[in-house]
């Protein structure tokens, strides 16, 4: 068997290893689930109002871009500081110091965290159909909508983490990636529908990842009826995978170029630096 | 070699040969892991030639890699991984750079057994003591069984007990079917324990290359000779102290006093050389050993 077959094969135990500590470990979850919980919670609180239009509960309208928000943490963020914190321990190094370790490594990750965000989508659907009423999780129709936004959206946010790891130095300096995505939660129609906005936030909304995959799982999960409340009253699928599309591309020739040059720069000095650093900043 | 705006290396010629251990002997900030980086491949060289099991280290490609054990100073990683879970899924990748005469990787069990950890085998690696940790950096670093290891100051903040136990490691690692072990310290005593020939490095110069045998040799032939002449204080270090002294009587005569002749001994030359260099002033430090040139 070719060695880098062999180093594929290896990231996929890898990321299986790296999914199942990530899953049971109690920090791990309590990060993934703190803010789609609470967001549950101020939804489950505001189910009696409905989407201007209609007379559909505004809370259950709001699940799907509860869940757009979990995909782009968890894609985004999770996945830019593991990718930092393995930097800084010498988790990269050790990847570099093993013939095709990148490969594997690369591999590992990209499955870990994939399987991240689909426990993320999945998981808090379950209370969310019991306490919310109007999801369609009944139909096959919205599980392949979901399947297919879900996919597509992993393959534009994961590059976006990637290069985000790659390009901050520090856990510190990461702060800089969450709170711009913090600002995109708010103006992306995550808990309220952005056609209520003014035109110009509509536009910035528009051309990032995030607005678009809350659109594909409002398609997915909600009847077809509240296509209304939507910018053009329609669910804009070709667009949703334009858009998408457009990102996963742009991202997938960015990102092996920052990962190759981070790559390169790894040194036993340069994880010692770091360390130093990482010592002398207060906890 | 230039590293950065400074010659950080010069003229650093090393070759380790199969089954061999060398110690790369230095103080701190003498130029040993940035050597033992470019050796690695993991940071390139501004000049000079370097090969590396016949390749150069900048140039090596994946299967050069795989003939490589690095055991870096001190890492932290995988630390929810567990030992045993780790050394298993780092030996796939040497698998394909397996020969009938070598083969790959080391069996996890009896890695483990070799740097003493098989009682660790399912421990979460982050819950391993730092003696412990090291040794299992070690396993790792031979889980492709390397035909050359790299180990970087293995044994610094050890307490005694950890430091002899790995010391025994090492030696045991020794005689282990021709892996050549390129080791760095900034011991003497541990440099001279362990390996089978020293190169003393400072300044970025190799300044004495041998056996620990033929090093004390070279270094405790020597005499450190001070004297008063005209009430101004005089140390010199020479090879025949009988005819300095003789001569410097001939000389100066009456004026000489406070005479003094002591032998040096290499950790003497090793100590005042990592005094001199940490002081700034490694070239008086090559003049006093005198070496190498």
């Amino acid at each position: 068997m070719n060695a880098t077959t062999v180093a594929v094969r290896a990231g996929v135990s890898r990321g299986r290893i790296e999914l199942r500590q990530s899953a049971t470990s109690g920090q791990d979850l309590w990060g993934a689930a703190f803010f789609p919980a609470v967001a549950l919670v101020v939804m489950y609180l505001l189910r009696g109002n409905t989407v201007p239009g209609t007379d559909f509960s505004l809370g259950s309208q709001a699940i799907p871009g509860i869940l757009a928000m979990n995909i782009v943490l968890n894609g985004v963020t999770a996945l830019a500081m593991m990718l930092t914190l393995d930097r800084e321990d010498g988790t990269l190094l050790r990847a570099k110091a093993t013939p095709n370790g990148m490969v594997g490594y690369l591999v590992g990750k990209v499955i870990s965290r994939s399987g991240m965000v689909v426990l993320s989508v999945l998981i808090p659907l379950i209370p969310a159909a019991l306490l919310f009423d109007g999801l369609q999780i009944g139909a096959v129709s919205s599980w392949l909508t979901l399947a297919w936004v879900l996919a597509l959206g992993l393959v534009a946010v994961l590059p976006i983490g990637a290069i985000c790891g790659a390009v901050f130095g520090s856990v510190q300096s990461l702060g800089l990636v969450t709170v711009p995505i913090m600002g995109l939660v708010a103006i992306s129609g995550v808990f309220y529908p952005v056609s209520g906005f003014p035109e110009w936030l509509q536009g910035i909304a528009q051309a990032f990842p995030l607005y678009w995959i809350g659109l594909g799982l409002r398609s997915a999960l909600l009847p077809d009826a509240l296509a209304v409340a939507e910018i053009g009253e329609s669910w804009r699928h070709l667009e949703t995978a334009g858009v998408l599309g457009a990102w996963a591309v742009a991202g997938l020739l960015v990102a092996p170029v920052v990962l190759r040059r981070m790559a390169r720069r790894e040194s036993g000095s340069s994880v010692a630096e770091r360390r130093e650093k990482a010592m002398q900043r207060p906890m | 070699m230039r590293y950065g705006a400074n010659d950080v290396l010069r003229g650093v010629d090393l070759r380790v040969h199969r089954g061999e251990v060398l110690a790369l002997l230095g103080p701190n900030g003498a130029g040993k892991t940035t050597t033992i980086e470019i050796l690695e491949g993991f940071r390139r060289r501004s000049a000079g030639e370097v090969s590396v099991l016949g390749t150069d280290p900048d140039h090596g490609d994946e299967a050069w890699r795989a003939r490589l054990g690095v055991v870096l100073q001190s890492w932290r990683d995988h630390g929810r991984w567990r030992a045993a879970e780790l050394l298993d899924h780092l030996g796939l990748y040497y698998a394909p750079y397996g020969t009938p005469a070598r083969p790959r990787p080391y069996d996890t069990a009896e890695l483990l057994a070799l740097v003493g950890l098989t009682g660790q085998a399912g421990t979460v690696i982050a819950r391993l003591s730092g003696g412990q940790r090291r040794r299992l950096d070690v396993a790792i670093g031979l889980v492709g069984r390397p035909d050359l290891l790299f180990l970087d100051e293995p044994t610094v903040g050890f307490d005694p007990v950890a430091r002899q136990d790995f010391h025994d490691l090492v030696r045991r690692l020794s005689g282990l079917e021709d892996t050549a072990i390129l080791l760095t310290t900034h011991d003497l005593d541990e440099a001279e324990k362990l390996s089978d020939r020293i190169v003393l490095l400072a300044g970025g110069e190799i300044v004495a290359d041998g056996t620990a045998a033929e090093l004390a040799a070279r270094f405790s032939g020597k005499a450190e000779v001070r004297y008063s002449r005209d009430g101004e204080f005089f140390t010199e270090s020479v090879q025949d102290a009988t005819g300095y002294v003789r001569e410097l009587f001939a000389r100066h005569g009456e004026a000489i006093g406070d005479l003094e002749v002591r032998r040096v001994s290499l950790s003497e030359v090793y100590l005042a050389m990592v005094r001199e260099f940490e002081s700034g002033q490694h070239h008086a430090a090559r003049e006093l050993t005198g070496v190498g040139a």
